[in-house]
This record gives structure tokens, sequence and C-alpha cells, in this order.
């Protein structure tokens, strides 16, 4: 029997209507990297809310043994005193702060009378800073560091606590490539350093690259828990653990039954809001076809956020030049409810800011983009609304209680579902659509996937921006590249690859 | 059973406050020896709190928004002052004035609105200032008197009652008032449960419809039958009434409603769903000036002169109300419903606590408490909700869900009509 330093039995936790967890069982080994995954609402979260005391002892049921010996946490810093130190998706730093002053935040280096002592924190810190191979000075404001060197100075933060026990919910999402891949080789270091970690993450390529162990979660209960050392593990296998069925395909079969013309953007330019000088959008150009997917790929900064939010209705920067065509006629929209009102929809790249009002019920967040389709003369029926709400919530499959029920209380798949079915209440004949599967789990994914097949069957036309270049190859019938607010290159089904688009995507004007 | 714990589940917040209310209206009948609810008292409440109440329904308007009006006490005072001289100096005939001065404040409120919604100056600065502005203003154009006495046809704004039909010891025609209002509830009501039906909606039983109609018309009529026993219904009640159906019915039923609650709950959301976000909050705006400017003409008219003083602290008393009636700092949540309730809260207390004698000095010591309580409360509720979920969670892990399957066929045999309130059949 290995070094157990982390067991967690029969743990049950409920919430009014929802068992959130139902005897679960975790069983992490002294300094390996542990994996976390599931589903979105599978139970992850919840599960180390409870193991890090932000729901208290009896608030659940079951134990949780540390080195063999029962703990009950009462709180946050229960846990980190017992060594468990947990690093949120969402970072806790202070950014006008200094990198030191962060660290130490709450855990001050003090001398007598509560004085702080510059010399320690700033001295220590920097100890701190070179285990991780972070070369800042420790009086950086954390505000000018990257979001990558952040994460980094977030494990700092738990290693000035003398952490045994590192939970990272998501290092990764919102990293780069090759911050990632620095992340998780720090990680193994500090396993060499005798620190466990318990890492939560929808990227599968990496947990399989980093992972000692990988438990899967399924509807709050323990599925299994897999080690590489017993055998080789691929993505296809973790995914049947996590779905509970065999996945064939990642994306959908579909039969492209492409027409005309439909939308046509010629030489669009577009200047940043505030910076004077700053093109953003270059004279980009693009064409979208009847019942097509095309896709838009581009690494962070390419401007096709920008690109899509300027063509709806001018709602992003200040517009140069450049015309918009919908059946061969040009079109000018001057607002959102212009573009609208000529059938093109809007899905953001993030929901909670920019797509849903969390504070407000389902059916107003559907019916929010179309009001004018269930009122007359400005004055709503309310039974027309709660229909056409009810009708697109059940064919979005959306999971809810009712749709009276808080957009905020829903998980991250079903929120994008009810941004969907906003949209689709405009009936549009364009939707762009802009990162829709972000932070989404796989089977959530797919049924969005199926969303937009069946709304391209019907002879509306997509537009998809993704990071995610297997979704774009995946699910586009051509996919356009954008560099530095270019666009630089056009790819259909049959010639687009990774590589073939990478090297479009980085092509800048040198 | 299950329709009266969803109602009460969908609506706590607002039984919480009228709870409150009737506490606070059952204390002070009881310490003033009945003499609250005396109906000359009642009748005074209305007349004390009319300003308040206008004002109070504006302010909720601005604070879904997410914005906030410090102004309204200086505008009230403006707007009085330059009617005052209207009236008195300039010799103009009351309905000229009256319509002069909404539109003045319309005015003042598109000025403030301009620089909030267009230039995107928080709110608080831009408000800030106008209270200045207004302020001295008011003092510029009264030169630092008071004007009065004013016209016996502006007066009635604030102290007149609706004529009687006849000569009775109780005033008929409020009666037939309470009764026509609480046939148009009725109806209204009817319609909206007939049409829920027509669309297979879910609707509360057809029992609770009726007990619900019925202490509605009640209540209407206990009250009007009050009023009626002393000088019936004063003018400015049939106003406020109008004002208060006016714009619940704007901010629940209409287009331009459900847009001032997305602009307070998410601009950015709003804005990229075709919502005008700016117009909107400049038109919050403007509305919130035109009824300062009738508040202001209310206050004006009670008092009977114009005083460079007056309308001072109003702006306080409604931002209190709108709170204590159930808005949110963040925005994006309130009721005009609300707004009146929390009107009368603050209202009972300040006739309550004179009427048993307390100084000024206690009264606004009390009030303030009562504000920080009411939202402490209400934020303690949200709270509870969140983290109450482990404990009534915890108990249920022992008994896995046989959803109670209640007594079915003898209570309500209108559910047996919609099917969404039934049992959902268990999936094993």
């Amino acid at each position: 029997m290995a070094d157990t330093i982390l067991q967690m039995r029969g743990i049950s936790k409920a919430f009014p209507g929802v068992m959130a967890l139902e005897n679960v069982d975790l069983t992490v080994t002294r300094g390996e990297i542990h994996a976390l995954i599931g589903e979105n609402g599978a139970g992850k979260s919840t599960l180390m809310k409870v193991l890090s005391g932000i729901y208290p002892y009896g608030a659940y049921g079951g134990d949780i043994l540390m080195d063999g010996q029962t703990r009950a946490f009462r709180d946050i810093s229960d846990s980190e005193a017992a060594g468990i130190a947990i690093i949120h998706q969402e970072l806790a730093l202070i950014p006008q702060l200094s990198i030191a002053e962060n660290i130490f935040l709450g855990n001050e280096r003090t001398r007598r009378g509560g004085v702080l002592d510059w010399g320690r924190t700033i001295g220590e810190a920097k100890h701190l800073l070179d285990r991780v191979g972070l070369a800042e000075d420790p009086t950086t404001p954390v505000s000018a560091l990257g979001v990558g060197h952040r994460q980094l100075v977030e494990i700092v933060k738990a290693l000035s606590k003398d952490v045994r026990l590192l939970i990272l919910d998501e290092p990764t999402s919102a990293l780069n490539e090759r911050d990632s891949a620095n992340l998780l080789r720090l990680l193994r270091e500090l396993n060499d350093q005798g620190i466990t970690s318990i890492l939560i993450s929808h990227k599968l390529n990496e947990i399989i690259q980093v992972a000692d162990a990988i438990t899967i979660l399924r509807d709050g209960r323990t599925i299994e828990t897999l080690r590489p050392s017993e055998g080789e593990i691929t993505e296809d296998r973790i995914i049947r653990g996590m779905v509970g069925r065999d996945l064939d395909q990642r994306y959908p079969e579909r039969e492209p039954d492409i027409g005309e013309v439909r939308f046509e953007v010629r030489d669009w330019t577009v200047d940043h809001p505030t910076q004077a000088e700053r093109r953003v959008v270059d004279g980009a150009g693009l064409q979208v076809r009847r019942g097509e997917i095309v896709g838009i790929a581009g690494l962070m900064g390419a401007g096709r956020t920008e690109f899509a939010m300027s063509l709806f209705g001018r709602s992003y920067g200040r517009y140069v030049s450049g015309t918009l065509h919908k059946d061969g006629h040009r079109v000018q929209l001057n607002g959102v409810d212009d573009a609208i009102a000529a059938g093109i929809a809007y899905v953001p790249e993030d929901r909670k800011e920019q797509g849903l009002i969390l504070d407000t019920d389902l059916r107003r967040n559907i019916t929010l983009a179309g009001l004018d389709r269930v009122s007359r003369r400005g004055v709503i029926n309310p039974a027309r609304e709660v229909v056409a709400a009810e009708e697109l919530h059940e064919q979005m499959r959306v999971k809810s209680r009712d749709i009276l029920q808080t957009a905020g209380d829903l998980s991250g798949g079903n929120q994008q579902k009810i941004v969907l079915a906003k949209w689709m209440f405009t009936d549009p004949e364009l939707l762009i659509l802009d990162e829709p599967t972000r932070g989404i789990d796989v089977g959530a994914k797919y049924e969005i996937y199926l969303i937009i097949q069946r709304l391209v069957a019907q002879g509306k036309s997509v537009l998809f921006i993704s990071s995610e270049l297997p979704e774009l190859l995946g699910m586009c019938d051509r996919v356009y590249a954008m560099c530095e607010g270019r666009i630089t290159g056009e790819l259909d089904r049959e010639h687009a690859t990774q590589e073939s688009l990478m090297k479009l995507m980085t092509l800048t004007n040198a | 059973m299950t329709a009266l714990r969803d109602l009460l589940r969908n609506n706590a917040r607002q039984y919480g406050m009228v709870m409150a209310l009737a506490i606070i209206v059952i204390l002070f009948e009881i310490l003033t020896g009945g003499l609250l609810l005396q109906p000359l008292n009642i009748t005074n409440l209305i007349l004390q709190n009319s300003y308040i109440l206008i004002l109070a329904i504006g302010m909720m308007l601005v604070i879904i928004t997410g914005h906030i009006d410090l102004s309204v006490g200086s505008v009230v005072a403006f707007v009085g002052a330059v009617s005052a001289v209207m009236l008195t100096s300039w010799g103009l005939p009351t309905p000229v004035v009256v319509v002069l001065a909404l539109g003045l404040g319309a005015l003042i409120g598109a000025w403030q609105g301009f620089w909030i919604a267009y230039v995107r100056i928080p709110a608080f600065i831009v408000t800030l200032a106008g209270m200045l502005v207004f302020r001295g203003a008011t003092m510029i154009v009264l030169g630092g008197e008071s004007i009065g006495p004013l016209p016996d046809g502006l007066r009635a704004i604030g102290t007149g009652y609706l004529p009687d039909l006849t000569n009775a010891s109780v005033h008929v025609l409020t009666l037939v008032m309470g009764i026509a209002a609480s046939a148009a509830i009725v109806w209204s009501q009817w319609r909206s449960r007939a049409r829920g039906l027509r669309y297979g909606l879910p609707v509360s039983s057809f029992n609770l419809f009726i007990t619900k109609v019925v202490a509605t018309a009640v209540v209407v009529n206990v009250f009007t039958l009050v009023l009626a026993l002393y000088n019936g219904i004063p003018i400015i009640g049939v106003l406020l009434i109008g004002l208060i159906v006016v714009f619940s019915f704007t901010m629940n039923s209409t287009t331009a409603g459900r847009h001032v609650y997305a602009v307070g709950g998410n601009e950015k959301a709003a804005m990229l769903s075709g919502v005008k976000t700016k117009r909107t909050t400049f038109w919050v705006f403007v509305s919130m000036g035109s009824l300062s400017a009738l508040a202001g003409l209310v206050f004006m008219a009670r008092l009977n002169a114009a005083t460079p003083k007056a309308g001072t602290m109003f702006e306080l008393d409604a931002i209190a109300a709108a709170f204590i009636g159930g808005a949110s700092a963040t925005g994006g949540v309130g009721t005009v419903i609300g707004a009146v309730v929390g009107a009368f809260v603050m209202g009972v207390m300040n006739n309550g606590m004179s009427l048993i004698g307390l100084g000024v000095d206690w009264q606004q010591t009390i009030k303030g408490l009562v504000l920080l309580a009411a939202v402490a409360f209400d934020i303690y509720n949200k709270n509870r909700i969140g983290a109450g979920r482990p404990l009534i969670g915890l108990r249920r892990t022992g008994t896995p869900p046989p959803e109670p399957t209640g007594t079915p066929a003898t209570s309500d045999t209108d559910d047996t009509d919609h099917p969404e309130l039934a049992t959902p059949p268990s999936r094993q």
C-alpha cells in the first residue's frame, strides 16, 4: 500500500432537490499529481469545497482523513493549517499590490506591533519566486504580469503557507500553450519537493501527460480511478468514463447542403475604441453561404472577436471603412437593433459578462433580444412570452428546474444553451458564435454542435470563432485564418489541417 | 399546496416587505392607542407622504438601472420656486403652470441624464452637482425668501378632496370608486388567469385564486370605507394610484420596462441584445425629473408657499424607501409596489412616532436603524438561501427522495388540468 496523504470516504452532499455528491471516494497518494475530472456539474468543485472547508464539517456526510487521521475543517483557515491550499479558476490576487505583498497577504511578515518587515517580505518572496523559476522583481505590481505569471504567484502564495496538498481548479484554461507547459512542469518539480497536487482540468491531453492518477466523477459519484502505471490511458478511455458511454465521434456527422452566398463582408476596417492610430481589424473580407459553417481561426489578439462585434451593429471600436452585403445588397447597421433586424445574431465570448443577466430568470433572458415578437405596441403578452421561452428551453434541452430559475444558478453548459436560445428566438439568418464551447464539458459541447448543425440544415449560416483548432476542423466547411487584424488565408474542409491553419494564423505582416 | 409554496417561494421578498409594513402598523396602532388607523389619520398619512411616494417611484427606477439621484430634493425646491414665481409674479393660470413645471422637471432630468448616459459620468457625481446647482438656483429665484400664499387652484393638488355626489354622512363617490376598483381588479386577474389556461400554463388553483381575489377586494373596500368616513379620497390619492398603476404596468408588462431591468442587470449583455442602453438610462432620468417636479408642486401646495429650504433631505427619504422596498444596490432588482410599501414604512414610522410624541432627534435615529435593519435582513435572507442549502440537504440525505405525492384528487381539482404540476414519474 502506497503512502496515502488524503483519503475522502463516502462523501455526500445535497442541495435542495439535487444530490451534488453521493458516496464519493477519493484516495490521493503522497507526492503524486492526481487529476480529478468529470463533466460540468459532476461534482468536482463541490468535492473540493468540502475538502477545503468552504462547506464546513457537519454540512456533508462522510469522512476526510489526512495522514490517516480524521479531520473536521470548519473553514478555510483550518484546512490551510493542515497544509491544503486551493487555487481557484478566478485568481484571487490584488492587482494594485506588489508580488511580495500579494504572496504574504493575510500572512504578513511583521516586526513586533504589526509593523511590516519589508526586508523579510521581499527577501522571502524572492526566495520563493526562485523556487518556481519566476524571474520577476518582488516589488513589481501584479497588474504588470501576464496571466501565466499571475498563476505562478498564486502558487508561490500557497507555498509560503507550507502547503502539502495543492488543489488547482482549471489552472491552464486561461493560459496559452507555453505557459501551460511551464505550469505543468512546475507541478512536476513541486512533486519532487514532496508537494502533492490535485488537478481539475478539462484538457484531457494535459492530464494524460502529467497525471499519476485520474479519478473520474459523474453525476456526483466516483466512477473509477485510472492509473497510467497500470496500462496506457487514451482520451477516448477517459471520455468513456466521463459520459458513461462511448462517444464514437466528438463531432456529429453532417451532409453539408450549401447554397448561394448570403453574407459578404468587404474591406472591413476598425480602430481601437480608445487608442488612436491602433488598427484592430484591417481590411478584412469574407463570405458566408446558405447552410454553411465558416470558421475563423486566430491566436489571442488576432482581432476575431473585435471583427465579429464590429460587424454586429458596430458594437466594438471605431468603424473606419468596409461594407456588409446581404443577398447582394448593401446593408448599413448602425446599432445592435439594426443587426438583429437584418437577421444577424452574435453569441458572445463571455457568456456571464456579455451574454446573460445572471440575476434574472431564464424566461426573461431568453426573450430579451426578441421582445417584439411577444409584444404588441410595446406591451408584452406574458403568456405568449412564457410559451415561447418554454419551447426553446425544451428544444435546447436545458437542465434546470423551470424557466423561472435564475440564470446564475445554472452550470456553464446550460448557461450557454440559454444564450443560444436567446438568439434562436430572434430567428437569425447569420449566427456568429464566439467561442461557443469554451469552458463547457464534452457532453454539452456535443449537444451544442448538434444545435449548430440543426440550424445550418434549416438553411441558416454560421460564422464560428474558436481557439480550438480540432473543433474548427471538425465542424466547419471552410476556415478563414486571422492574424493581426487581417484575414491571412482561407482553407476549405479538404485542405485545412492544424498545421496549415497555424501557419496562416502566424503570418505576420513583417 | 405546491402552488401555495411556489407562490411564497417566488415572492418571498415582497411578502416579507408587506409583513414588515403590517407589523409596523400594528405596533404603532397599539402604541398610539388606536389613533394611527383613525380615518382622519389615514387621510393625513396619505397627504403627508404623497411627495415622498412620488419620489420613491422615480427613485426605484433610477436604482433599478444601477444609478442614484441625489438631486431630487433640490429639484423639488427649484421647481416649486419657479412655479411660485410664475403663479404670483407673472400671474399665469394654474394649469399652464403645472404643465410648464412638469416640463421644467423633464428638462432637468434630461440635463442630468445626458451627462450620465451619454458622457458616462457616474450618477453620484452628476446628481451631487445637481443637488448643489438647483439648491443654489432656488435661492437665487426666491431671493432667499418664501413666496406665498398660493392660488386655491394649485392648493387643491395638495389638500383637496374629490367632491361628493350626495350629502350623506359618508362619502358615497369614494365607496363607488372602491367597488369599481375591486371590479377592475377581479376582471384583470380573471383575464390573466384565463389567458394562462388558454396557453396551457400552470396557474394557481381555483380556490387559491378566489381567496386571493376576494382578499384583495376586501382590503380595497375596507380602505375606501375608512376614507369615506372622513372627507373621501384626496385628489392626490387619485393621482398616486394613477402613478402606481401606470409605472407598475410599464415596468412589468412593457418592453420599455423590461429594458430598464436589463440595463440594470447587465448593461453589456443588454447592449448586445439590442437594447438601447444609453437611451433607456436617459429616459429613466427624464422620468425622475418629471416626478421630482410633480413632488415639488404637491409639496408647495401642501405648504401653501415656496421656500428655499423645501425638499431638504427628500432624496434620502426616497432612497431609503426604495431600499426598504427591496431594491438592490447593484441594480436590476426592485418593484414599483416595493417602493410604495417602502415609502409607507417610512411614513407610518414618521407619523406614529410623532403621535406618541417622540422628538425629531429620536425619529431620525430610529429611521436610520430601520433602514439598516431592512437591508441587512434582505441580504441575510439571500445568503441564508445560499448557505442554508446544505442544512436542508443533509436532512434529505437520510431519506432519499420519495417525492411527497401529497393528497391528490381531493385538494385541488383544478391541478389535474396541468400536468406540469404533477409529480414526474420516477425514472428508475
